[in-house]
């Protein structure tokens, strides 16, 4: 389609302000991604003394004894959680989009229990389930769980919903005719299956799969806390950063993880490529007829997957209102008395709510646009690609890199941007910019769902392109944008990581709390603080599929015949 | 009557008002623990008028990473409980205001900074110890140990944790405390035979003390502070400091240099080198810093300080890369858990 900009004037009024408005957007990334990641990774070149030494402290790091061990080790654990994540995280969205199994509301909200609680609840329950005291030890048969064997149970819980979240998006937005004419081809439900569905979720399961696997790579709480001393290279950040506030072989080591990012954006590039608008303006959407044949089956497999992350949290629910586990099971509601155990008591709690409903007001609104812009903005030249390059980064970066880094810029005595450093604020941009990457990618796979003829049509109609957005784009992609505001909000309440650096004196959020108790030995108290996190994150999730309903009745209905 | 009543109401509340608006608030750096920082924060308010006390707790390594990070645009006042090594650290880079506290000369020597004027003042000592489950102990038929080298016996293989001394100060103080107690090369020799009994090095300091309470292993290597919330919970640990010398930490105090609350600040470490304030620590820690304060702490054994080796601070500081470089050599290669 010629562009036709040189004789509709409007048109590149719009494209001007459109370009301005991407322009922020990369002003925005620059300051609260790039600039911060490069004042400490200039680190990784310098000495402790900040003389220039250039690769030095690379060939330091590259000559330590267990860098291929750690290496090796990260990469084969991710692997095996990315395979075992990402079909088991289909099915189950698969089930959730393409059958007409019963009770998928629940199934719906079960499948984000893992998100909504900080992962101190996995850990515990893992102990409880196969620690050297645990109720099933014995199916470890004399495995330990600390070491690989827990690494891996503990990242599949953590990570199935985050695979399961992008590929219900996936695959929510097919076009039923596509399998009426494929029916009317006669092909079988297998063909239709790997020729119409599996190439429809394509771009879906490719960032599921690059999701999941950053996410191990990068993660250091898990293996910290269940890992023993199995070594992996987010420990080895840890090690230098906490341990032995060695920043600079912590921005060496950092720099190192972010290998991963550029190896899923050169993958999302080329998945892109690939992969046209999928749903045209004239589509309508797939509605499954009823068939036992596959429905019985799915809902056996939700069934058991939703009873398995149950039984999980439960389990910790269950292990903040004992006495002392595993030696005094007496039930008690002394745990919730957080005054006892930590200055802050609720208030803590009450921060962190601030925090992620501001993270995620500011974030869903800012990260929606952006994506749109990026994909649908027309503005040529390389800013679009840019800031498609700049929002992959925040998933490859380890929260604790992130942390220090915004240390280092936003303290930096010079940076007029100081005044927000030990604010509310900071902890807000922070943890706004650590789960940009997840929320992005959602976003760009509802908005490529969308038959660009959309904007096409309104340019020749001369309707104005935020027209369109408004009209069109928002609203059919409502659903998506509410998932994006309730994952920023739920994370935001479990975020330890970054947040750990930053926090001040009126400001510690109630996940750093946790830590603290847990620390301490307060472990059923800190199990309490973080059930506490578990059901404020519950609350808006039941808020929002109460909504979710509503809104896919008025949003929606065009589609339907 | 009922007029002077309000009338005097409203000066009391309006003399509030006005001293909360002259109090100083002192941003305070700490690795206390929880329950300590109010009775603390109470304590120092109530001596030391005219301050208030905004506490930033975290563990060791994180409120030493922050101090270290922020060193361009320092946010702290004062840094009241941290190790003392990493003081030393920030000694190094610079970051200590000089002040030799008033009444900081009574202070035990070892205790305090050595240059002059001082840079740091030590609060109290915390022992690397070892938290043993009873419970755990009994099903597994181990003998108690009362020493480092009771746990050499081959009935302990595979029961011991300790934190990983390249992850956590605790780790790196009880290495240090066995070359001090030891000597290099016997300290060397002994933990690659610990090693061989070692079930897992562990990143975080407390982990070993709080999971042996829980009876994951027999054994931990922690500190003796670690065991007394745990014990209150109800958990079958015993803490033992053991026989043939233990390493030992300090706590202390300085001043970060760029504060812009010197004069408060000043006032404030005056009064935690007093005898009172070494009192509260004694609420706490067996052996404090000032010789002639009464410490209240019960259940430790009464030749405590003589366990404690002698330790050069400043030395191990200094040593502490090539130390643990060398540990990382000899024990984190071998890194398949067993």
């Amino acid at each position: 389609m010629p562009d036709g900009g040189s004789f509709r004037p409007r048109a590149s009024d719009e494209q001007r302000l459109m370009r301005l408005a991407l322009g922020g957007a990369a002003a925005f990334l620059l300051l609260g991604l790039v600039l911060p990641l490069a004042w400490l990774f200039a680190r990784a070149f310098q000495d402790a003394s900040s003389g220039f030494v250039g690769l030095a402290n690379f060939a330091e790091y590259v000559a330590t004894p267990n860098l291929a061990a750690s290496a090796w080790n990260s990469l084969w654990t991710a692997a095996l959680t990315t395979l075992l994540v990402v079909p088991a995280a289909f099915l189950y969205a698969y089930a959730l989009t393409r059958s007409r199994m019963p009770g998928k509301p629940v199934f719906r909200a079960v499948m984000l229990l893992p998100v909504l609680a900080p992962s101190l609840l996995p850990a515990l329950a893992l102990v409880y389930l196969f620690g050297n005291q645990g109720m099933l030890r014995g199916l470890l048969m004399g495995e330990s769980l600390y070491g690989p064997i827990g690494i891996i149970m503990a990242q599949v819980f953590y990570c199935f919903p985050h695979a399961a979240l992008i590929l219900c998006v996936a695959l929510s937005g097919a076009d039923g005719r596509l399998y009426e004419a494929a029916a009317a081809l006669k092909a079988g439900r297998g063909r239709i299956f790997l020729t119409v569905t599996l190439p429809g979720a394509q771009g879906g399961l490719i960032s599921a799969a690059v999701v999941v696997f950053t996410l191990v790579v990068t993660d250091f709480g898990i293996p910290k806390v269940i890992g023993g001393q199995f070594p992996v290279l987010a420990t080895e950040v840890y090690k230098q950063v906490v341990g032995q506030q060695n920043f600079n072989m912590g921005a060496v080591v950092g720099l190192v993880l972010l290998l991963p990012a550029v190896g899923a954006f050169l993958l999302d590039q080329w998945a892109r490529r690939r992969q046209g608008g999928f749903l045209s303006g004239r589509a309508v959407p797939l509605e499954p007829k009823p068939r036992p044949a596959r429905d019985l089956p799915l809902l056996a497999f939700c069934t058991l997957v939703a009873a398995l992350l149950l039984l999980v949290v439960g389990l910790a629910v269950w292990g903040s209102f004992i006495r002392f586990w595993p030696w005094n099971l007496e039930l008690t509601l002394d745990n919730y008395e957080f005054g006892r155990f930590d200055s802050a008591g609720w208030g803590s709690l009450w921060t962190s709510v601030r925090m992620a409903a501001m993270a995620a007001l500011i974030g869903t609104a800012l990260i929606f646009v952006v994506a749109w812009m990026v994909e649908r903005g027309r503005v040529s030249g390389p800013l679009p690609r840019l800031v498609g390059f700049a929002t992959a980064i925040p998933l490859a970066v380890p929260g604790l890199v992130l942390g220090l880094a915004y240390i280092l810029f936003f303290n930096d005595p010079w940076n007029p941007l100081g005044f927000l450093y030990g604010t509310l604020a900071i902890l807000v941009l922070n943890s706004l910019v650590h789960f940009y990457t997840v929320c992005h990618l959602a976003a760009v796979t509802a908005i490529r769902q969308l038959d660009p003829e959309f904007e096409a049509v309104s340019a020749s109609l001369k309707v104005p392109l935020w027209v369109t957005f408004t009209r069109v784009t928002l609203p059919i992609c409502l659903p998506a944008i509410l998932e994006i505001f309730v994952y920023l909000f739920v994370n935001g309440m479990a975020t330890v990581s970054a947040v750990i650096f930053l926090y001040g004196p009126d400001t510690k959020p109630a996940s750093v709390a946790v830590v603290h108790m847990e620390e301490a030995g307060q472990i059923s108290a800190a199990a309490a603080m973080a059930v506490a996190i578990l059901l404020v994150n519950v609350a808006l999730k039941a808020l929002h599929l109460a909504m979710a309903g509503r809104v896919e009745r008025w949003t929606q209905a065009w589609r339907r015949r | 009557m009922r007029r002077l009543l309000l009338t005097s109401l409203a000066f009391l509340a309006l003399g509030s008002a006005a001293e909360a608006q002259s109090r100083t608030r002192l941003t305070v750096y700490t690795a206390l623990e929880n329950e300590q920082l109010a009775p603390f924060k109470a304590a120092a308010e109530r001596a030391v008028p005219g301050i208030e006390i905004a506490w930033v707790r975290d563990s060791t390594g994180i409120i030493t990473a922050r101090l270290i990070a922020e060193r361009a645009n320092p946010r702290a006042d004062v840094i009241w409980g941290l190790s003392v090594f990493s003081l030393l650290a920030l000694e190094g880079q610079d970051m200590l205001e000089p002040y030799t506290p008033s009444g900081a000369a009574a202070l035990r020597p070892n205790f305090r900074s050595s240059r002059e004027p001082m840079t740091w003042t030590g609060m109290d000592a915390f022992v690397s110890a070892i938290c043993f489950n009873r419970v755990v102990a009994a099903q597994r038929g181990l003998p108690r140990p009362t020493s480092w080298a009771d746990l050499l016996q081959p009935a302990f293989r595979n029961q011991v944790a300790m934190p990983n001394p390249a992850s956590s100060g605790t780790g790196f103080l009880t290495m240090a405390g066995w070359i001090s107690s030891q000597g290099e090369a016997p300290a060397w020799d002994f933990m690659t035979r610990l090693h061989d009994n070692i079930q897992v090095y562990t990143h975080s300091g407390s982990a070993p003390c709080n999971n042996a309470a829980r009876g994951e292993y027999a054994v931990g290597l922690s500190f003796d502070m670690r065991s007394v919330a745990l014990r209150n919970q109800g958990a079958p640990i015993d803490v033992i400091v053991p026989t043939d010398g233990v390493g030992f930490d300090l706590e202390a105090t300085a001043i970060l240099r760029g504060t812009r609350n010197l004069d408060a600040a000043r006032r404030l470490v005056d009064w935690t080198v007093s005898r009172e304030a070494n009192e509260l620590y004694g609420r706490f820690y067996a052996l404090v810093a000032h010789p002639e304060a009464v410490t209240t702490v019960q259940n430790y054994p009464a030749d405590f300080a003589e366990r404690l080796v002698n330790q050069d601070f400043a030395a191990l500081a200094g040593r502490r890369d090539e130390l643990l470089r060398e540990w990382a050599r000899r024990f984190d290669g071998k890194s398949a858990p067993r």
